[in-house]
């Protein structure tokens, strides 16, 4: 074992320990600028190597590395100090804090107290908080997409403030990332990744920008959404029901329920629903919502083919009036009638049953609306939701933290379904900060295996298609140099992932994406042309920049690590980069073989 | 440029570059890939059992096809004709009626998910969907139990044509489907130019040390499983065996066995010409199951007819699996693979009896058929009965497990398999569906 003093950038030196006995110095030189010894993963972290309520384990582990260890503590970062019990695993007596200091104060509290009933109802313990790095990246790609980018990455570790997470989850919120990042996930939701015919994608886009953008309220966005009518490009809001009007607006029906609502009632059309209390008569009610609702297909006549052509979509309100039928599965026809929660709406045809249905929603101090979107919240940021999944709620399923979810659906509609502060009493929780690490005392709590979540730890996500697009802009800094406006860069994005999308052939429009972690994936990453124009050499690429610092080798590879993988090297991962070096046949090889497997690891397409 | 042209363009032998990476970096998992080279693809196949999924994607009409009500309300404008087997099917299907001795009918499937999503989990997996367990399709089993055992196959032991089939489940992303568009064209599969030397070697040896690092980071089987995906991405990249994909390259003769030819072409009502996209489709997975591959799945879309049904079931969709099932079943005859290869025929569920106003028919799960044939299982067979006006099964009735048991048991795996969720629960296979017995002899 061989310790060796590396210069960091600000003139401290920081202990690194050499485990297998290779001098780094060898090709790469040493200048190992760490920044925060909070950045540095894999087994070269005190931090995170550190086990569930084992402080002995802890104790002989640092005495067993030398001074390493002690040597970072006392030369480290504000991070390791202020978070001197982080690392380790278990409860401590106070809850992680972000720094958050406002008025939800004792909100967030509540979500920790919550949270940390279920763990010792369960038994376990938590994880240690995620260090810096891993946090950074997760709360990026949670909130606007994306990976952080290396400036923000070097700002946040060189930040020594106690409430720098505080700040990021403030500065995120307000990034136009954010309205893009969530533009992208609800149009994905109301309409899917494979646009349905003639339906505009843009306009319905141009709704969510401006209701994201201005943070307007989720129960005014849902009551636009169901009370749309106009042309569909003037009314962006319109294309969600023009794309589900079909069967009889059997598929708007279902889709309502389950995005708005959280209930999937989509068996229910043809028999009582096993499990929930939706029986068939209450889909055909809430089917009869949606049946005075339009949609009118203008055409014009085309000179050039002679034919009456799509010119555009309007959705309009027919007169309908009365009751909607149904057959019940021995064949008996019924009648159903607008009513949802108890309240009966009345058939005549002058009254607008959409404007109806969205004021009985929005209407009481706990909706379901709100439980709804708190439950797809949770899910977004953890990987599950209080429910599994988070779409299917109702008595048939107990929520696995019921009081807290009642608490935080009450507190979304006292806040006006403000998003954005839902968003930050979740990320200013104790739970989301927590490592996605399992500790020796949480390793049953894993909803991959079929358990409830507990929230002991976090829990890994893939990227979406859109993430990993997104990311690799950030990551090769092509985002800066591409030309257009937000429009053509979503075109050239939506142009890309639909190599990956895949439909059904069903009228209910359903699709899948052949992206998570398949073969097709992989082979976009290792070959595709996105990747090999991130491998070019072109200047204002990250690749460029790297290559033609003054910095050393060394750097330069930690360089590379921070704007992928959002930390510095271990010194076994310096010493690999090392060799491909001395095989290269040149630097601008050798930095593209690095940057190409950093690109295509695991930890680059996993939020974690 | 793939990894053998590779080497013989830099000069050098396979060995002399295992050597040669060998001196440079030690921790190079990856490498096996290298030894499936040179392995032998014809001396692979002989007597490996093979399924094949004709999914119908959005739930076909079966009383329009398999099954139909001749003198009933509901019976439609079709007549049913008489088959080289011993039942009868619709006259839309002529081609089909003249092979099919080989394959059998089950009329009385009884499958209560009538919902796309549900019925199409459930017809795949055998298992009505839960929400803590994702269970593994069965294009997955067998790729788990014999993909697995078959060595030399370089390509995956799953492919799924034109569609996206459904995940592995608990069984982990090794035995997901590779999809596939029917062109049989895959993407980013060739080296990109220039990549010469050892390169591809000192990049995945880099990406080695991260991904054993994050993956003994205990973070879940997430990592882990994107290491093992990586390693197939490679062999494929490598792989000979990748030309059974290149359907194209086909004899006109071939093709027109699947998609009929000229005038008789069965797309041309859909404007899609000689070559209609399930026909296409079909012929790949021939290749496929001639090159080894344990399981195909061939997606055919728009089933969805609540409205029309007849007159598009007539002009567009009939024809198309008429002259692509009975071309599949000749051509793998006339190879000698009939006997080793399981046809499957199915969608998420059946289609009312009643014809609604529209002319067209909505889901129904209560009553419908399933087509089976080939691997050994008895043909020619109608199996089970629904009643006058196709409402209700008069006979036993019989569940997706039941189809799947009875695949499984012409593909040579074990009734009593168990395999394990990762929650520990133990999970029959197919749901411990019974080998219909009137198929299986």
């Amino acid at each position: 074992m061989q310790h060796l003093m590396c210069s960091v950038r600000p003139g401290v030196r920081v202990g690194l320990t050499i485990a297998r006995g290779v001098s780094l110095a060898v090709g790469l030189g040493c200048s190992l600028y760490l920044g925060t010894a909070s950045l540095v993963a894999g087994d070269d972290n005190p931090a995170a190597e550190t086990r569930a309520g084992s402080r002995e384990t802890s104790a002989s582990r640092s005495e067993e590395r030398g001074g390493s260890r002690e040597s970072t503590r006392r030369n480290g970062s504000r991070t390791s100090k202020a978070e001197g019990d982080s690392p380790a695993a278990g409860l401590s007596a106070k809850p992680f804090s972000t720094g958050y200091d406002g008025q939800y104060g004792d909100l967030i509290g509540f979500i920790n107290e919550q949270v940390r009933k279920g763990w010792a109802e369960n038994g376990m313990v938590p994880s240690g908080p995620a260090v810096d790095g891993e946090w950074l990246r997760r709360v990026h790609l949670d909130l606007v997409g994306h990976i952080p980018d290396l400036e923000t990455t070097e700002a946040f570790v060189a930040d020594k403030s106690p409430d720098k997470r505080f700040k990021v989850i403030e500065n995120l919120l307000n990034d136009p990332g954010y309205v893009r990042h969530f533009t992208t996930i609800w149009t994905n939701l109301l309409i899917g990744r494979a646009t349905p015919q003639n339906i505009s994608r843009p306009a319905l886009q141009k709704f969510l920008r401006n209701s994201f953008g201005k943070n307007r309220g989720w129960d005014k966005i849902v009551v636009d959404l169901l009370t749309a009518e106009g042309h569909y490009e003037e009314n962006g809001a319109t294309n969600f029901l023009l794309s589900h009007l079909n069967e009889g607006a059997v598929p708007a029906t279902a889709l309502s329920a389950r995005l708005f609502l959280g209930i999937q009632v989509q068996c229910t059309q043809c028999h009582n629903h096993p499990f929930n209390d939706w029986k068939q008569n209450s889909f055909w009610e809430f089917n009869s919502f949606f049946k005075q609702a339009q949609r009118v297909e203008h055409r014009e006549y085309n000179e050039k083919t002679g034919r009456m052509d799509f010119s555009y979509f309007e959705l309009t309100r027919a007169d309908f009036e009365g009751p909607v039928f149904f057959e019940r599965r021995n064949g008996v026809m019924e009648v159903a009638y607008p009513k949802y929660n108890g309240v009966e709406v009345s058939p005549e045809g002058s009254i607008d049953r959409r404007k109806e249905l969205a004021s009985i929603i929005v209407s009481g101090e706990k909706t379901q609306l709100a439980e709804a979107a708190v439950n797809r919240m949770w899910g977004h940021l953890f990987g599950y939701g209080f429910t599994r999944p988070v779409d299917d709620m109702g008595p048939h399923k107990v929520p696995s933290h019921p009081e807290l979810l009642d608490r935080l659906a009450r507190e979304f509609v006292k806040s006006g379904y403000d998003l954005k502060q839902l968003v930050r009493w979740i990320c200013n929780s104790e739970a989301y900060n927590l490592t996605s690490r399992f500790s020796d005392g949480n390793l049953k709590d894993d909803p991959a295996a079929g358990e409830t979540p507990m929230f002991s730890h976090l829990y890994i996500k893939s990227m979406t298609v859109e993430q990993v697009y997104d990311s690799l802009l950030v990551a090769t800094n092509a985002h800066k140099t591409a030309s257009g406006g937000w429009e053509q860069a979503e075109s050239r994005r939506q142009q890309w992932l639909q190599q990956f999308v895949q439909t059904f052939g069903t009228d209910e429009n359903d699709e899948s994406t052949s992206f998570d972690g398949t073969i097709p994936q992989a082979l976009m990453m290792m070959n595709g042309e996105l990747i090999q124009n991130a491998l070019k050499d072109a200047q204002g690429s990250t690749l460029h920049s790297v290559l033609t610092s003054p910095a050393k080798p060394a750097d330069k590879a930690k360089q590379l690590y921070l704007a992928t993988l959002t930390r510095v090297p271990s010194e076994r991962e310096l010493k690999t980069a090392n060799m491909v070096m001395k095989n290269a046949r040149s630097p601008l090889e050798a930095f593209q073989d690095l940057y190409w497997a950093l690109l295509n690891s695991n930890e680059f397409i996993l939020i974690h | 440029m793939n990894l053998s042209s590779l080497a013989t363009s830099a000069g050098m032998s396979r060995r002399h570059l295992l050597k040669h990476l060998a001196a440079g970096v030690t921790l190079i998992p990856g490498l096996q890939f290298l030894q499936n080279i040179e392995a032998n693809a014809a001396a692979l196949k002989k007597n490996n059992k093979s399924c094949i999924l004709l999914w119908m994607s959005g739930g076909p009409p079966t009383i329009d096809i398999w099954d139909l009500k001749p003198g009933s309300k509901n019976g439609g404008e079709f007549k049913p004709v008489s088959t080289a087997g011993d039942l009868q099917i619709s006259e839309h299907m002529p081609e089909t009626a003249k092979i099919m001795n080989h394959l059998s009918v089950v009329r009385s499937m009884s499958t209560r998910e009538a919902d796309h999503g549900r019925g199409r989990y459930y017809m795949h997996t055998a298992y009505v969907p839960n929400p803590t367990v994702i269970h593994p399709t069965f294009g997955s089993v067998v790729s788990y139990e014999l993909g697995t055992k078959r060595e030399g196959l370089e390509i995956p032991s799953f492919i799924s044509i034109g569609g996206p089939s459904m995940g592995p489940g608990f069984l982990g992303m090794m035995h997901a489907p590779f999809s596939v568009g029917n062109n049989g064209e895959i993407r980013n599969a060739s080296l990109p130019e220039g990549l010469g030397g050892n390169r591809l070697e000192q990049r995945l040896s880099m990406l080695n040390v991260v991904e054993t690092d994050f993956i003994k980071n205990s973070r879940s089987q997430m990592p882990k499983d994107h290491q093992e995906v990586y390693k197939k991405a490679r062999n494929l990249m490598t792989s000979q065996q990748m030309d059974a994909f290149k359907v194209n390259e086909e004899k006109p003769e071939t093709v027109a066995l699947y998609c009929g030819t000229g005038a008789n072409a069965a797309g041309g009502a859909m404007g899609m010409g000689a070559r209609n996209p399930f026909g296409m489709g079909c012929l790949m997975a021939r290749r496929l199951v001639e090159q080894g591959v344990p399981f195909v799945e061939v997606d055919f879309g728009g089933w969805d007819l609540h409205q029309g049904v007849f007159n598009n079931l007539k002009t567009q969709k009939l024809p198309v699996i008429d002259r692509a099932i009975s071309g599949l079943v000749t051509d793998l005859e006339q190879r000698g693979l009939l006997q080793d290869t399981v046809i499957v025929w199915m969608g998420e569920f059946g289609r009312t009896p009643r014809i609604n106003q529209d002319v067209g028919r909505d889901h129904w799960a209560a009553s419908w058929s399933v087509m089976i044939g080939g691997g050994g299982i008895k043909g020619g067979v109608a199996v089970g009965e629904t009643d006058k006006d196709g409402i209700q099964c008069v006979s036993q009735s019989y569940l997706p497990g039941d189809i799947w048991a009875t695949a499984a048991h012409a593909l040579g795996i074990p009734a009593n398999i168990v395999h394990t969720s990762k929650n520990g629960r133990p999970m029959k296979l197919a749901d411990g569906g019974t080998p219909i017995k009137e198929l299986i002899g």
